[in-house]
């Protein structure tokens, strides 16, 4: 059998080690019966790394060497053949792809998994030298050339990406001007009070923000960017201008090849497309959830792997479903830790167009619900409660909520017992969740 | 949970010197501190970034342990805390281990 993974993400990487799992690397090869062969292809021409942490590599906290988490050993020992090409075209009725500059390859059983892309600013002027992006390892050093002390950058978009950009630059001691289109950050998400929380904390590491911002020309001297024109006709001088105004799911081999596609690669619980041959998983797929009927785009890397995972276990032939938890992200906005769990905003963020990196739709589709809320000053916990569960939850600052949270939510244990306490006023919310937490372990 | 792998030094230099003096017995204690508690991952949040092997003044791939979702059980472990400390997002904490606590009662 001969198993073929376009991208070599981490949803790429999970389908090999589940792969693996049942057909374990032999010693040599071509061992006859059940011989399997595993064919990664990437176009990125650092492999595999870890692509969130990026982020950290931009602050200065880690060195790139250490955004590898693999060893070349460590990937030996899973015995794939590693091809960096790209993929021009899938013939689907030929199980064959067809590579850029090298001869065409066979698949039996083929998983897509290339993730997605920043959508481009459309902009006059976007074109020029030191309008960046953060979407791959070669971004993120494109940035650091770039970025010099002293020197001044506009940051323009929503969601973790954007503080990503706005905390790295700081960090490298420049001066930040953070353009917003509307009246707070990240408003589909945050609710006002935690979005002021950002905002404040954004200010006092001296960035600038401007509410209503919209950027309208990029303009360049001598090649290089020389500011930005906002729509309201204010001018700012930069050196250089970096976006995250979200991301598109890297669906363009998929059509061609006429496979199912919606915003991502439509596939099923078992991460199967139209073509039963073909399997997508990651940032590129939107999957179907049994539980709400609905297919859902998710570009979190824990779902990435889970999905990878699964899709490896049913290429291999060990038919899985797979189970959607909710949707959780830790990230710092601007220093802060926060964890977002299950569902806790909804609309759209003027900033951001669709979904973005570290982003699920599921946050966004709040049911009907009461807010308990509690915390004005750097610790803050809002939860979302259901008739008889909680939907989702904000975790800003004191962390030791959110692992009780994240169980509490993704097993929807029942809360009756507390609703009513939880939703009175003035209701000491974190408090009265640790002890509901502390009594069911003990019942378990 | 904030003590640095200097001051961890320090506490068994006082142990040794302790135990020097005959002050108590030096095994009991030395496994006690080594043992009461390990490093845990909840893999699910960890985007191995790897800033917890980076940090690791014994050079532990913390990051392998918290892919494999396995507490970091390993000989050369300080349990000095600088992974649970720097990890951006929560991925590690300190679990005890009752290992050896039948024995101290």
């Amino acid at each position: 059998m001969n198993y073929v993974i376009i991208g070599s993400g981490v949803a790429g990487i999970a389908a090999i080690e589940a792969i693996r799992s049942i057909y374990p690397s032999p010693f040599g090869r071509g061992q006859g019966e059940g011989d399997v062969e595993i064919t990664l292809i990437g176009d990125d021409p650092h492999g595999f790394y870890s692509r969130p942490g990026l982020a950290y590599y931009l602050t200065g906290e880690l060195h790139d060497k250490a955004l590898f988490p693999r060893t070349a050993y460590d990937l030996r020992k899973l015995n794939f053949h590693y091809v960096k090409a790209r993929v021009t075209m899938i013939l689907r009725d030929q199980h064959t792809l067809e590579l850029a500059g090298q001869a065409p390859l066979s698949y039996d059983r083929l998983l897509i998994a290339v993730g997605a892309q920043a959508l481009p600013l459309e902009v006059p002027g976007a074109n020029i030298e030191g309008v960046l992006k953060l979407d791959h390892m070669q971004d993120a050093k494109r940035i650091l050339k770039h970025a010099r002390r002293g020197k001044s950058a506009v940051v323009v978009g929503g969601g973790i990406t954007a503080l990503e950009l706005v905390e790295g630059f700081v960090s490298r001691g420049m001066k930040v001007h953070y353009l917003l289109r509307g009246d707070r950050y990240w408003s589909n998400v945050l609710d006002e009070q935690e979005s002021r929380i950002v905002e404040q904390r954004l200010r006092e590491e001296g960035v600038t923000l401007h509410h209503h911002a919209e950027a309208i020309e990029v303009t360049g001297r001598n090649g290089r960017v020389s500011g930005i024109r906002l729509l309201n006709g204010q001018q700012l001088k930069c050196d250089l201008v970096a976006y995250a105004i979200g991301i598109r799911p890297r669906v363009d081999l998929a059509k061609q090849a006429g496979l199912a596609i919606d915003r991502g690669i439509l596939v099923n619980e078992y991460l199967q497309t139209n073509d039963p041959d073909i399997f997508a998983a990651g940032d590129v797929a939107q999957a179907y959830d049994p539980m709400t009927g609905r297919s859902i785009l998710d570009s979190l890397w824990g779902p990435a792997r889970q999905q990878g995972h699964t899709a490896g276990l049913n290429m291999a032939g060990r038919k899985t479903a797979y189970i959607k938890s909710p949707p959780f992200n830790v990230t710092r906005l601007a220093g802060l830790t926060t964890t977002i769990i299950g569902t806790v905003g909804r609309g759209r963020d003027e900033d951001l167009a669709g979904i973005a990196r570290g982003d699920s739709e599921t946050w966004r589709q709040l049911p009907d619900s009461m807010v308990a809320q509690t915390g004005f000053e750097v610790n803050r916990l809002r939860l979302l409660v259901g008739e008889k569960t909680l939907l989702g939850a904000i975790v800003m600052g004191d962390q030791k909520l959110s692992f009780p949270l994240e169980k509490i939510i993704s097993g929807n244990m029942d809360i009756s017992p507390i609703r009513e306490r939880l939703l009175a006023p003035k209701a000491r919310i974190g408090d009265i969740v640790a002890e509901f937490w502390a009594g069911a372990n003990i019942r378990h | 949970m904030n003590l640095t792998t200097r001051n961890f030094f320090l506490d068994c230099t006082t142990i040794y010197y302790m135990e020097f003096l005959g002050i108590f017995k030096r095994d009991a204690d030395k496994h006690t501190v080594l043992a009461s508690g390990q490093v845990t991952p909840d893999s699910a949040r960890c985007v191995q970034c790897g800033i917890c092997t980076y940090n690791c003044p014994v050079g532990i791939d913390v990051r392998a342990h918290a892919w494999r979702g396995e507490p970091v059980i390993h000989s050369q472990c300080l349990t000095c805390g600088e992974c649970v400390a720097r990890c951006p997002r929560g991925v590690l904490r300190f679990e005890q281990t009752d290992l050896f606590a039948k024995g101290r009662e």
